[in-house]
């Protein structure tokens, strides 16, 4: 699992892209071996933190494509700030990443 | 978190998340697991980008942007998925109205777009025909 991210500020706005590797199974596809329902497994809350502030939290269900892709933008962020952006899945699995404002 | 809320504005405090509204099976109930209410006003200044034909319904491109002053969230709705709320973003005070991210549709449907602001809902909505599904299989 691994989170990519860029940050980037123009004009005082800092656009966010990011993009999370995640199976995002919906519970309701099958195994094509045993044709048993593989589980549902996907990220519930994804948040996006500018100076310990929440800029974004996107909470998701699992009609968020496999490997999901997030882009969003916020102003006051500048060049060499820290966002930070981390995600929680059904599971309980967690993943988190940091990335400086360019 | 046992963190007194107290100290922390609103939008600080991270919200659980709304299982009701997301197992909902249809709009009317998926919005009104949201935010209580079911009473969406349409609203021109809610802009949809999405394909008009999406050839695999496994990754729909949606990218939404609204002008409504005050917005604090936005959701996205595939009014024919089995379970139609994909997603809802919370936007911190200095965040846009913009979002973009993909979705999976079972079929051709109209995605819709809610965005809550000054405690009112508004939406819009825009039809994507999907070739392939991308919720069974």
């Amino acid at each position: 699992m691994s989170i990519k991210m860029r940050a980037a500020a123009t004009d005082g706005v800092t656009t966010i892209k990011a993009l999370i590797s995640h199976p995002m199974e919906t519970g309701t596809r099958k195994d094509k071996k045993t044709g048993e329902k593989i589980p549902a497994h996907f990220i519930q809350e994804v948040v996006c933190e500018h100076n310990g502030n929440a800029v974004m939290t996107a909470h998701w269900g699992a009609a968020i494509s496999k490997n999901p892709y997030l882009s969003f933008r916020f102003s006051g962020g500048n060049v060499g700030d820290t966002v930070k952006l981390s995600w929680v899945d059904n599971k309980g699995n967690s993943d988190s990443a940091e990335e400086s404002i360019k | 978190m046992a963190i007194s809320a107290g100290l922390l504005t609103p939008r600080m405090v991270l919200a659980a998340w709304p299982k009701a509204a997301f197992e909902a099976t249809n709009v009317d109930d998926a919005v009104k697991g949201l935010f209580g209410s079911s009473s969406l006003a349409g609203s021109e200044q809610i802009k949809i980008k999405a394909p008009d034909i999406a050839e695999n319904g496994a990754v729909v491109p949606i990218t939404i942007t609204t002008d409504i002053s005050g917005a604090e969230s936005i959701s996205v709705i595939a009014e024919k998925n089995a379970q139609p709320l994909a997603a809802s973003f919370v936007l911190g005070a200095g965040t846009e109205g913009y979002v973009s991210t993909r979705i999976k549709m079972g079929k051709t449907a109209s995605v819709i777009a809610v965005v809550k602001a000054g405690g009112k809902l508004y939406s819009t909505g825009k039809e994507v025909k999907v070739t392939i599904g991308g919720c069974g299989g």
